[in-house]
């Protein structure tokens, strides 16, 4: 029964989706794969063991942990909002688009800026919204859509630019999998290649946000906004 | 050992150091719920870090499915941690100005220049890529430190609060790749393979490329997680069907994780991502985040194999 050994895919995809503990979720699996595959408990020990100790690489991340909790504790976070903050006359794309940018070099550089709770909300919509208020009043419709694009441009520069750096987690899963398949690669090599993606994802952000802009201005000059 | 594994060892041991502060400053809150068990698991894995590489790897394996059972019962919670005072903060800010991304702009610069040196010249080939990690956070820690003019003590304080807000969801890369490398020693990644190969006819790229690719958008669509489509997929899809067929496979690691990433732009199953923040930002619409990020997720994982299909052969 080859289709037997699919189990452990099948219950990582379900706890995974019914939102059960992770680290639980994945142990299981791998328990229950040993099984199925007809190996004896002692040998699951030595295997989960074996391969948990080799890839402790995926863990160095915690290394850059302190430098980045000192440079929070010495106003990391409060110069990126200070920067943002002092760009004048831009439209709500370009603050967005500003705002995608630096969360784009902040991850390529593992610097954490508080993403939506600590930046997005008390920086980006405001700054975007204001931007916008000059064509007219903004409509509950049109703030959902500036909201929404804020929020996302959170993602797209946390998505598509950690793995630039060596120690990001992300970095490091790509390594210690491939390499625990026998394929060395280097974390050099994995945050080298994942560049191109991260400039793209700004190119996309740049025609993204021209397009919003120009969607924004219509729908508040067609929600008969006062024109200024 | 060789000199470079000694040095990786020291590093695992410094991560060991960082989880046990993690665990004693549980026990220290008397406001922490949950003190034995969040204690247990943070010394416990502090344990496999500090001494896995001496013990049988059958207490290890034991070790694993403890922090497995600690999560699991909802055992491990998150204890007080000395937060800096935001005033305090601003106050700094304002007198250390943008000097203080310095030592986060060398973090990411000495490690590569460590690991460029350690892979072109011969006698320094223990510079690894991944000791290079170690000897940039360990730089870059004494110029902060320099910088600011703190006390060194903060290090232990600022490395341990950090590692408490990511949690015990930190060592899911690690268990993850565990599994991969289970997955395969136990024979997924054939099983997969073999159902795979009815879609993908034998030598075709292009059509290898599209199916990696959106099949780490469709599993990271239904588990919320590109982290373990990731391990998923490189077993049963990355590997039969791009690597052994020639492909480069730092290429297809690299672009696998963010053709994942594309799947988490549109699934509500990454809440903190998609759903949370449109609460936290009083959006009306609890989806507004995900419909703005559709269209670019998709133009993005058309790139990606447009990307995968030239660059890895």
């Amino acid at each position: 029964m080859e289709i037997l050994k699919l189990i452990g895919v099948v219950i990582v995809v379900i706890g995974f989706a019914i939102k059960f503990d992770t680290i639980a979720t994945v142990v299981i699996a791998g328990l229950v794969t040993g099984l199925v595959a007809g190996m004896s408990p002692l040998e699951i020990l030595e295997t989960l063991g074996n391969s948990f100790i080799t890839n402790r690489t995926a863990t160095l991340f915690v290394l850059t942990l302190p430098v980045i909790g000192i440079c929070e504790r010495y106003g990391l976070k409060e110069k990126a909002i200070d920067f943002i903050r002092s760009i004048k006359n831009a439209t709500t794309g370009r603050v967005i688009l500003i705002y995608q940018a630096i969360r784009t070099l902040a991850a390529a550089f593992s610097v954490r800026l508080g993403g939506h709770p600590q930046f997005v909300r008390p920086v980006v919509v405001p700054m975007a919204e204001g931007a916008a208020s000059k064509y007219g009043e903004i409509t509950d419709k049109v703030s959902d859509t500036i909201r929404g694009a804020s929020a996302a441009a959170e993602n797209y520069g946390n998505f598509f630019a950690q793995n630039c750096f060596m120690g990001a987690s992300g970095t490091l899963l790509i390594v210690s999998t491939l390499v625990a398949q026998g394929y060395e690669v280097t974390a050099m090599q994995i945050a080298t290649w994942s560049i191109p993606i991260a400039v793209i994802s700004i190119v996309v952000g740049v025609a993204r946000n021209l397009m919003l802009d120009k969607k924004i201005e219509k729908d508040i000059k067609k929600e008969g906004g006062v024109a200024l | 050992m060789t000199f470079s594994t000694i040095l990786a060892e020291i590093f695992y041991i410094i991560i060991g150091l960082v989880f046990v502060a993690v665990g004693v400053k549980a026990l220290k809150d008397p406001s922490c719920q949950k003190k034995p068990t969040t204690a247990a698991f943070w010394f416990v894995l502090a344990f496999t870090f500090i001494l896995g590489y001496w013990l049988p790897k059958w207490v290890t394996g034991l070790c694993v499915i403890a922090i497995a059972v600690l999560t699991g019962i909802k055992g491990v919670v998150q204890s007080k941690s000395d937060v800096p005072d935001p005033e305090q903060v601003r106050q700094r800010a304002d007198k250390i100005g943008y000097k203080i991304f310095i030592p986060a702009l060398c973090l990411a610069l000495i490690a590569v220049v460590v690991a460029t040196l350690g892979d072109k010249v011969p006698d320094l080939k223990w510079m690894t890529s991944n000791n290079a990690i170690g000897i940039s956070g360990i730089c870059s820690l004494v110029i902060a430190i320099l910088l600011v003019k703190c006390s060194p003590k903060f290090a232990v304080t600022d490395g341990s609060r950090l590692m408490d807000n990511v949690g015990p969801i930190g060592i899911l890369p690690q268990l993850l790749s565990a599994l991969g490398a289970l997955f395969t020693a136990a024979g997924v990644g054939n099983v997969i393979a073999n159902g795979v190969s009815a879609i993908i006819p034998q030598g075709n790229h292009l059509i290898a490329c599209i199916v990696y690719c959106v099949a780490m958008a469709l599993f990271t669509i239904i588990m919320g997680n590109g982290f373990a489509a990731f391990s998923v997929i490189t077993v049963g899809i990355g590997i039969p069907f791009l690597i052994m067929q020639g492909a480069n496979p730092v290429v297809v690691g690299a672009l696998g994780l963010t053709a994942g990433y594309c799947g988490t732009l549109c699934t509500p199953m990454a809440a903190n991502f998609n759903i949370m923040p449109a609460a936290l930002l009083e959006v009306r619409d609890k989806y507004a985040i995900i419909k703005s990020q559709i269209p670019v997720s998709l133009v993005m994982l058309v790139i990606h194999i447009a990307l995968l299909y030239t660059f890895a052969f």
